[in-house]
């Protein structure tokens, strides 16, 4: 069992749903990542989904692509990422990490290397925001056979046929995009979530996360009532944004913003 | 290797590769929509209604054919092949990019779709697309980096003047690139009611497809002009790339032709040697980006590298995937010269045969300047002159040192 499932089948076998903040790996600088990990876990995040920078991040609203731009202003690569989950991998054995981004940085690493290297780093799973499983033939075995979790997306305008084939090449979960729209924009609408959510649980057996329009306790509980876990981007990146120039103000703003979520989403499950 | 009609009837294959590139290498929002385009495409793309109204169009509103001029003057000064214009600048809007648009713009109608978006570099596919969209009575918004903005003010107006909505794109590289990010963040947000027109044959398939499709045109004609006026096939046709789309138009049609070699030229920029270039076939690497796996430049660690064009138009880190096929084939040349050996080819051009050629195109005229003086009087040259010079006016004047 990877570490991803065994979280969160705990989770679901004590009735609570996963708290999954995403911040970008080197923002608002690569020494701060590691610690903003741990503050992350201390807050109550049961998974991290930690973004490798892109310099043209396609599907990221503003907020996530001004964060790529700081993390690359100090040059943060693949390489340096994959050395910030080792290092957080000194104090914490314990939480899954993700990596999300996109394909060009991993290829030229290249997928084996890539594969290689971030299971030795400790990385357990991968998201790849511009890789559906069409184009996956490849680099789906070698994450297989490294006990990588392929996370892949679905969206409002995913078929039913395409809902059942992404979630056969899934494994540890699948990200429910809750909009039509870039990370950090749109409303969500809980009532739309709630019925696609529940008819994605019909056709997969995959714990569903949702991410997309997240941003405070009651849109978190909102959606944590009708999925298995919620996924936490903009909000928190949009935190760092402000606060980095203080990275003790920062840690504490960041704690401040996910306590609240972590207790609603704790509240449904009495 | 030779290529046969067979061979190019299977491909982009059912995923849209050519060879090893292409692809649809999108988030998921978007991916039925991808896979709708393809499907209403194919079936349109037999329906003779559809291709009826496409070439009245071509007839009527661009002035389609366009001429196949002999260079009379720019040959004998060159002193060998014969060169011969494509004069694709003659077209309505006065640019090959029209070709496209119609074409596209013919789809979303078809589709149902009342929004459209686009983006561009140079401005010629932008206002290429506020053009039909006027005469189509679509709304139509225009994604342009902050860079070209103000490199192109006269193309930004026109798209104005024509109902269309610039958005200026602050990120990134503020150029084309970050032009076409924008564009498909807003089609992720907007994909119900929104058709994309990409304007080259770049992006997820199958836009790589239709887009050549719709500009072979260019070729088609070329072939029979270049049999019925100067008596034979060319011996080399010479196109610039940036894309590519006005090169695959005119290389399309000539592909199991093995008496034609082609020339793509890319952009040099300040010499390949000094990284300041947009020439990723010529000094990149496959990789993925906006939706297609094919030659970028990049950097070590998989970002996308900053490029340096003179020409807006060229000035894209990446390239159609068919033609990175068509290289790792040896099907196709990929060439590229300088900024300033493009600057001379606009001056000769213009000054030789009074025919000013947008900056783009210059780089094409340069390069098959050098070629066609290595070759025979009786061989001949042609020239795919995507577009005209017009907007490049202010540009020319600023390295000259004058205001206009």
């Amino acid at each position: 069992m990877s570490r991803i499932e065994g979280v969160l089948k705990a989770l679901k076998g004590q009735g609570r749903k996963a708290l999954i903040p995403y911040i970008t790996a080197g923002d608002p600088h690569p020494d701060l990542t590691v610690d903003l990990m741990h503050t992350l876990v201390s807050a109550g995040a049961d998974i991290i989904e930690l973004g490798v920078p892109f310099s043209d991040p396609m599907a990221d609203g503003p907020v996530i692509q001004q964060a790529c731009e700081r993390a690359l202003v100090h040059g943060t690569s693949l390489r340096q990422v994959l050395g910030m989950v080792k290092t957080f991998r000194e104090k914490d054995n314990a939480t899954p990490v993700v990596l999300m981004g996109y394909l060009n940085p991993m290829e030229a690493m290249g997928q084996e290397k890539f594969a290689d290297a971030a299971v030795e780093a400790g990385v357990d799973g991968i998201l790849t925001v511009d890789l559906p499983p069409e184009e996956a033939d490849e680099v789906a075995p070698l994450f297989t056979a490294r006990n990588l979790d392929a996370i892949f997306l679905l969206a409002p305008t995913t078929t039913d046929d395409r809902i059942r084939a992404i979630s056969e090449h899934s494994s540890g979960y699948v990200y429910y995009v809750s909009f039509k729209g870039v990370t950090g924009a749109g409303k969500i609408d809980v009532d739309e979530v709630a019925s696609k959510v529940s008819h994605i649980h019909e056709l997969t057996a995959l714990p569903v996360g949702v991410g997309f329009g997240i941003r405070d306790a009651a849109t978190a509980a909102a959606v944590g009532r009708v999925s298995d876990g919620v996924i936490v981007g903009s909000v928190l990146v949009d935190t760092i944004a402000r606060n980095q120039a203080d990275p003790d103000q920062l840690k504490r703003a960041l704690s401040d913003l996910l306590h609240p979520m972590r207790e609603a989403l704790d509240s449904l499950a009495s | 290797m030779k290529l046969t009609e067979e061979m190019l009837k299977a491909l982009p294959d059912a995923r849209g590769h050519f060879g090893a590139y292409g692809g649809r290498f999108v988030s998921e929002t978007l991916f039925d929509s991808l896979l709708t385009l393809e499907r209403e495409y194919k079936r349109l793309k037999d329906d003779p209604e559809f291709q009826a109204e496409f070439d009245r169009d071509l007839a009527h509103y661009v002035g389609r054919p366009s001429p196949l001029y002999f260079a009379e003057r720019l040959s004998r000064e060159t002193g060998g092949a014969q060169i011969w214009l494509k004069r694709e600048d003659l077209n309505h809007t006065g640019a090959h990019k029209v070709n496209n648009t119609i074409g596209q713009a013919l789809l979303a109608s078809f589709l149902g779709k009342k929004r459209v978006i686009a983006e561009t570099g140079a401005g010629q596919h932008g206002v290429a697309t506020a053009t039909v969209c006027a005469r189509l009575g679509l709304e139509c918004h225009v994604f342009m980096g902050a860079e070209d903005v103000k490199r192109q003010s006269l193309n930004v107006y026109r798209m104005k003047l024509l109902g269309a909505e610039v958005h200026s794109v602050q990120s990134g590289t503020r150029t084309l690139k970050d032009a076409m990010n924008d564009a498909m963040r807003d089609w992720v947000a907007n994909v119900d009611d929104t058709f994309y027109i990409i304007g080259t044959v770049a992006g997820p398939h199958p836009y790589p497809l239709l887009v050549r499709d719709f500009q072979s045109v260019i070729g088609r004609e070329t072939r029979e002009q270049s049999l019925a006026q100067a008596g034979k096939l060319p011996d080399a046709l010479v196109a610039c790339v940036g894309g590519g789309s006005n090169a695959i138009g005119m290389f399309y049609p000539f592909l199991t032709d093995e008496s034609v070699e082609m020339y793509g030229v890319e952009a040099g920029g300040l010499g390949i040697e000094t990284g300041k270039h947009a020439a990723p076939l010529s000094a990149g690497r496959p990789g993925v980006l906006h939706g297609n796996r094919t030659y970028l430049m990049e950097d070590e660690n998989g970002q996308i590298a900053g490029t340096h064009s003179v020409s807006a138009g060229l000035d894209y880190p990446g390239v159609g995937p068919e033609h990175s096929w068509l290289k790792d084939i040896g099907r196709a040349h990929y060439v590229s010269v300088t900024d300033d050996e493009a600057l001379d080819g606009f001056r000769k051009l213009t000054r030789v045969e009074g025919i000013m050629p947008a900056l783009e195109t210059a780089h094409a005229v340069a390069y098959a300047i050098k070629l066609a003086a290595t070759m025979d009087k009786d061989q001949v040259v042609v020239i795919n002159v995507s577009g005209r010079g017009d907007k490049d006016i202010h540009t020319i004047a600023q390295l000259d040192g004058i205001e206009v």
